[in-house]
């Protein structure tokens, strides 16, 4: 028994170097900025710049208008499909499953085919944009709020509201949504952390957001990209840390964590 | 006479009408779902088999047997399989050293957390990580170079090129193994192995005899997952190479951009060929989960 947990420590320990040291070395690198001394001019220069600010507000925009129309989609179909029409589920599972099998290029590609013409010449509007967000983001919302709604008794609370006389705007806005704060909220931070850094979408669409601006910031600059990975990383991390946080309280564990946008 | 007589499809026409209507609480969503998720996707599909000016070819199909397109393919399937293998194979034992291995149980937690982090740190951050990491001046780079007087770039090793991109998609990789495969560890039985060694097996029997085989399906579908996960890759290696690799992704991506070869229809061949292996994929994936879940509850 203790010879396998030696080897455990051993695949354990792979794992954490081969996790930590790329932070390590990109932190280290972070603190480059001025020469000879360590510092923290690399982070003063990113946040200077006010292509950063821009980028980065423009980025979040979308984002949150991804979370907003996102879980208006999901949230009151996962709802009805659970309450009245449960023979949906497995269309609904796949449906909000199946962006996970198209990589987000195809995406990009498809939706600049489909609506660069009249009469759908949305190319040049935000809305497409935002549009391929919610479609990137419809499994993590998903499974989010899925895992929020299975943790719930809906069909005995949404019988206990209607016999009080609720309608179906009470039972969604004062009876599930409040049960669900803890899936929304994972929902929302893990969509931020997605959106924000997302980098195909915005790169073929040809927007100026927050990924494309990094990527242009890698060409041209030595340290202020190491910068900006730490503080996209500290972005990433501190979402999904309130996701376990908030899930860690709540009863809904685990509410989908998977692979994010490559 | 007068009494209204319900026509023979009276009936009939209003249970259809009471079975149809709760489909329409589905429509906001399916119809978002059709229109930017299915159209595009088949536009793709259907603009592959189309000229320029849409008529009907399958003239773009041979475009994909030039000897530069082949290579990509050829490239990005070994980028994919190498970090399939790798990550898969790290993850799998960081896996079960944090499951069954006897560790500790907090570092397992840590490492789901982390794994829930790490798998979705990719795309330009990564890149640039790397490029810290393993670039020229990058910190390893720089301690082989001090400490045992070897330049990695020197022997072969290029941060730009083939292994440079594995080792940095297998960063993505391996968080990602470790949380698809851990369910599937879970579902091992300590009775299994209790069994087998009553019965005077070694730990070798065991895991020759007993749990691969049970975990094969899991791991063969991991595997798959991992495999169209880095073949759709885009991000990553956009910010790493600046768009210079020859992997089918960023082929796609100049296409669109129209900034190399001025063919749209090679672009949908292209991405054609890219949906097939990922179809094939999420079949032989949906197959073997199903295959997997006979054990493994």
């Amino acid at each position: 028994m203790r010879r396998r947990a030696g080897l455990s420590w051993l695949w354990f320990s792979i794992g954490i170097v081969y996790f930590f040291l790329p932070l390590v070395a990109t932190f280290l690198f972070s603190l480059r900025g001025k020469k000879g001394a360590l510092s923290f001019a690399a982070y003063r220069n990113v946040f200077v710049d006010p292509q950063f600010l821009r980028t980065f507000g423009f980025s979040f925009e979308m984002a949150l208008l991804t979370i907003l129309a996102g879980l208006a989609l999901i949230v009151p179909t996962a709802i009805w499909v659970q309450l009245k029409l449960p023979k949906a589920k497995p269309l609904f599972d796949v449906l909000t499953l199946l962006p996970f099998a198209i990589p987000p290029i195809i995406l990009a590609f498809g939706l600049i085919r489909s609506y660069s013409r009249p009469p759908f010449a949305l190319v040049s509007s935000p809305a497409l944009l935002v549009a391929g967000y919610v479609i990137i983001s419809f499994p993590y919302i998903y499974r989010a709020v899925d895992a929020g709604l299975r943790a719930m008794d809906l069909r005995g609370l949404s019988e206990a509201a209607q016999s009080l006389g609720a309608g179906w705007g009470g039972l969604l806005f004062r009876v599930v949504l409040p049960n669900l704060r803890t899936a929304l909220l994972s929902a929302t931070f893990l969509t931020l952390a997605i959106v924000v850094g997302e980098l195909t979408l915005a790169v073929l669409l040809a927007w100026p957001a927050f990924g494309p601006y990094m990527a242009q910031k890698g060409r041209d600059y030595a340290y202020e990209p190491a910068a900006l990975a730490i503080m996209s990383f500290a972005l990433t991390w501190g979402s999904i840390g309130i996701i376990q946080a908030l899930t860690r309280t709540g009863r809904d564990k685990g509410a989908g964590l998977n692979a994010g946008t490559h | 006479m007068n009494a209204p007589v319900p026509g023979p499809r009276g009936p009939g026409r209003s249970a259809w009408l009471a079975r149809a209507r709760p489909w329409a609480g589905l429509l906001p969503f399916l119809a978002f779902a059709f229109l930017f998720m299915i159209v595009p996707a088949s536009s793709i599909v259907v603009g592959s088999f189309q000229t320029e000016a849409g008529a009907f070819t399958l003239a773009n199909f041979a475009h994909l047997f030039k000897p530069s397109i082949l290579d990509s393919y050829l490239v990005t399937i070994k980028v994919s399989a190498t970090t399939a293998a790798l990550g898969g194979l790290l993850g799998f034992l960081i896996a079960y050293a944090v499951t069954l291995g006897g560790l500790p149980k907090p570092l397992r937690s840590f490492m789901s957390t982390f794994s829930g982090v790490a798998s979705n740190f990719a795309g330009v951050p990564l890149a640039f990580a790397f490029i810290s990491t393993l670039g020229r001046v990058g910190l390893v780079t720089v301690i082989f170079r001090t400490l045992f007087g070897l330049d990695i770039y020197d022997s072969g090793f290029n941060l730009y090129s083939f292994w440079g991109l594995s080792l940095t998609y297998t960063y993505f990789q391996i968080p990602l193994m470790i949380l698809i495969i851990e369910p599937a560890l879970d579902g091992m039985r300590k009775e299994w192995r209790e069994a087998s060694e009553s019965l005077g097996a070694s730990s070798f029997q065991y895991w020759v005899k007993v749990g691969i085989p049970v975990l094969l399906p899991a791991i063969l579908a991991s595997l798959i997952l991992l495999f169209g996960n880095a073949f759709g890759a885009y991000a990553t290696a956009y910010a790493l190479t600046g768009g210079l690799i020859n992997i089918v992704p960023i082929l796609i991506g100049a296409q669109v951009r129209g900034n190399v070869l001025h063919d749209p229809n090679l672009g949908y061949a292209l991405a054609f060929g890219m949906v097939i292996v990922m179809t094939i994929s999420i079949l032989a994936y949906s197959w073997l989960q199903r295959l997997g879940s006979r054990w493994v509850k």
